[in-house]
């Protein structure tokens, strides 16, 4: 009697088991599709055109390591690993330390806190846009807004954007504007820091520096830690602001030659799509080093309460 | 907490002295935060407000004045701006639409149906396949580009709409269906077990029960896919090169590389009206974005 109940339940839940395996294939069908098809596929395709000389017209001709070995000696190659790696590890912490300190600020209760975060959110739905890369490419032009406040105290100001020494930091510039999304992500963190913390430190007579040293700087780490890894590989792929700015050239003087702007010029300019596919795939070692290495370094500076 | 309790009626006077100047304090720096915050809001805001007024003055005036002060102010740069392509602008915006609506449909049908089955089915490899999900977020998508290029012109689809729709339709956007797993989660199971009990299909629960509950996740998704694609220039610059089938960004650009030193009035009005539309879905969206950060963000 009760094994027969038990094979009969055995037998409802394989059932369900089948069920569900078919119900999953049906939901996941469209993105199994995508996946392989225009992901996963196409990223394999990728690195076999990374070992082939292939201009898109005629069938791509295998060429061996040709394309890696044209990397050593490539400098323009060079010139945008240097202003992408100066881009990242410059803009990124600025922008990061910025979030951070404006969601401190409007973390404690202030009052009109809803409109102080739409507005410091907003510029990073916008700051990808053409639009404010052509408002970008005027602020700090000869005549822009820039060299109009430094005249007020004196100073004369150049073509920010048109000098090799100083273009690469108006993107920079441009960049640290757009902290808002992270800076609202450090305050939903800072929400969930318990306020009994706090309250225990107090009575214990910790002031405010201890306290933030010692809980909110540790209980945000994880967060911090999200908000590094998502910034980094995000702004390794920057394009349209150099391509808008330098008007597609990278210049001047290739100083805003972003790496995927030189993967563009090289892929759908020159037709050279078999060193573009090396050159994309040398873009995803970076980033994804980059991102194991950040993954391997939590270990030692993030927090984990659980 | 009890010693406290205990030490105030004994040191009133001194405490409250104490806590006056505490308030005080506490006044002041207050005020000082505004002070701050005022400030960053005026230096991030002026260059955008200084385009707006700008775009309403005489192309003389505009490099010749730093200030916000509007004293004539204009249209003729709107109108100038609006007819100076071989289209009128409303030709490209209406591109922009309808390309942003392909992409809000497709998001929203392939990312729900997937998200529905890594959030409630048991499936072989279901581990794996949402690691393999996670890990194509952060997939930089030049890596994929140029087989994808030459995939979709095989297909005649270059200078069309669909190599920007069609992937969306296949979830390739994976930070949405991240998204909406982790809405899926915060639902009750107890609602979709009891529609089982009742004899209801997995199809039936999840368009009768979870995507009436998860509108506010759907939400997200739409404003999100809005802004992003209205925004995108890097596949469009790519897929569309015949100037009838240019989006607002790319116009937009070919605009500026046309006129830039001349006619910066109507390059600054054609760049408002194209920020217009992401303004004003922020301004009736940034509830669920501000919530679809937090979600996925803050754990």
């Amino acid at each position: 009697m009760s094994s027969i109940s038990e094979l009969r339940r055995l037998r409802g839940s394989q059932r369900d088991t089948r069920q569900q395996n078919k119900a999953a294939l049906f939901f996941l069908l469209p993105w199994f599709v995508g996946l392989f098809g225009i992901t996963l596929g196409p990223m394999l395709a990728s690195l076999y055109l990374s070992f082939t000389k292939y201009n898109l017209l005629q069938p791509p001709q295998f060429s061996g390591l040709d394309n890696w070995t044209r990397m050593l000696h490539d400098d323009r190659l060079h010139k945008s690993l240097e202003v992408t790696f100066t881009y990242v590890l410059v803009s990124v912490p600025l922008q990061l330390a910025l979030a951070l300190g404006l969601a401190l600020l409007l973390d404690k209760g202030v009052r009109g806190l809803a409109f102080y975060r739409s507005v410091f959110y907003l510029p990073s739905l916008i700051g990808g846009s053409v639009a404010i890369a052509v408002l970008w490419r005027t602020v700090f032009g000869t005549d822009g807004l820039v060299n109009k406040a430094l005249a007020l105290v004196g100073i004369h100001g150049q073509g920010w954007v048109s000098e090799p020494g100083t273009a690469l930091s108006t993107l920079i510039v441009l960049n640290v504007w757009t902290f808002g999304s992270p800076m609202v992500i450090f305050l939903a963190g800072l929400r969930q820091i318990p306020a009994s913390l706090y309250e225990a430190a107090s009575v214990d007579g910790a002031g405010r520096w201890r306290q933030f040293r010692n809980i909110t700087l540790p209980l945000l780490t994880p967060i911090i830690f999200f908000n590094l890894v998502l910034q980094i590989i995000h702004a390794f792929q920057t394009f349209t602001q150099a391509f808008v700015v330098s008007g597609g050239t990278g210049g001047p003087a290739d100083s805003t030659l972003f790496y995927s702007l030189y993967l563009y010029q090289r892929g759908f300019g020159q037709f050279d799509m078999g060193y573009a596919s090396a050159l994309a795939w040398l873009l995803l070692l970076i980033v994804g080093v980059f991102t194991a290495v950040n993954f391997w370094a939590s270990k030692y500076w993030v927090f984990y309460d659980d | 907490m009890t010693d406290r309790a205990i030490a105030v009626p004994t040191r009133s006077q001194p405490v409250a002295r104490a806590h006056a100047a505490r308030h005080g304090r506490r006044r002041v720096r207050a005020l000082l935060k505004h002070v701050l915050l005022v400030a960053c809001v005026l230096v991030m805001l002026y260059p955008v407000l200084w385009m707006v007024v700008s775009s309403l003055r005489p192309n003389s005036e505009i490099f010749r004045d730093a200030g916000l002060a509007l004293t004539h102010p204009r249209l003729e740069n709107y109108s100038n701006g609006w007819t100076a392509f071989a289209q009128p602008f409303s030709h490209y915006l209406v591109n922009s639409l309808l390309v942003v609506i392909g992409a809000i449909l497709g998001n929203l049908l392939a990312c729900s149906m997937a998200a529905y089955a890594f959030a409630r089915l048991e499936f072989k490899a279901k581990r794996l396949w949402f690691g393999i999900m996670l890990v194509t977020i952060m997939l930089p998508i030049h890596v994929i580009i140029v087989p994808q290029y030459a995939l979709f012109s095989q297909l005649g689809w270059v200078n069309t709409f669909l190599p920007l729709i069609v992937p969306k339709f296949l979830a390739t956007d994976a930070f949405f269906i991240f998204l909406m797993v982790q809405f899926i989660r915060g639902i009750p199971r107890e609602i979709d077990e009891a529609a089982r009990i009742d004899g209801a299909g997995h199809a039936r629960i999840f368009f009768n029960i979870i995507v009436p509950l998860m509108v506010p996740a759907l939400a997200t998704t739409a404003i999100f896919t809005f802004i992003w694609t209205w925004n995108d220039f890097y596949t469009q610059l790519i897929y569309l090169t015949d100037p009838s089938m240019y989006t607002t960004p790319l116009a937009l650009r070919a605009f500026v590389d046309q006129q830039s030193a001349t006619d910066w009035g109507s390059v600054f009005a054609m760049s408002v009206v194209s920020l217009v539309p992401v303004f004003l879905v922020f301004l009736f969206g940034q509830r669920f974005l501000l919530r679809g950060i937090a979600t996925t963000g803050g754990k």
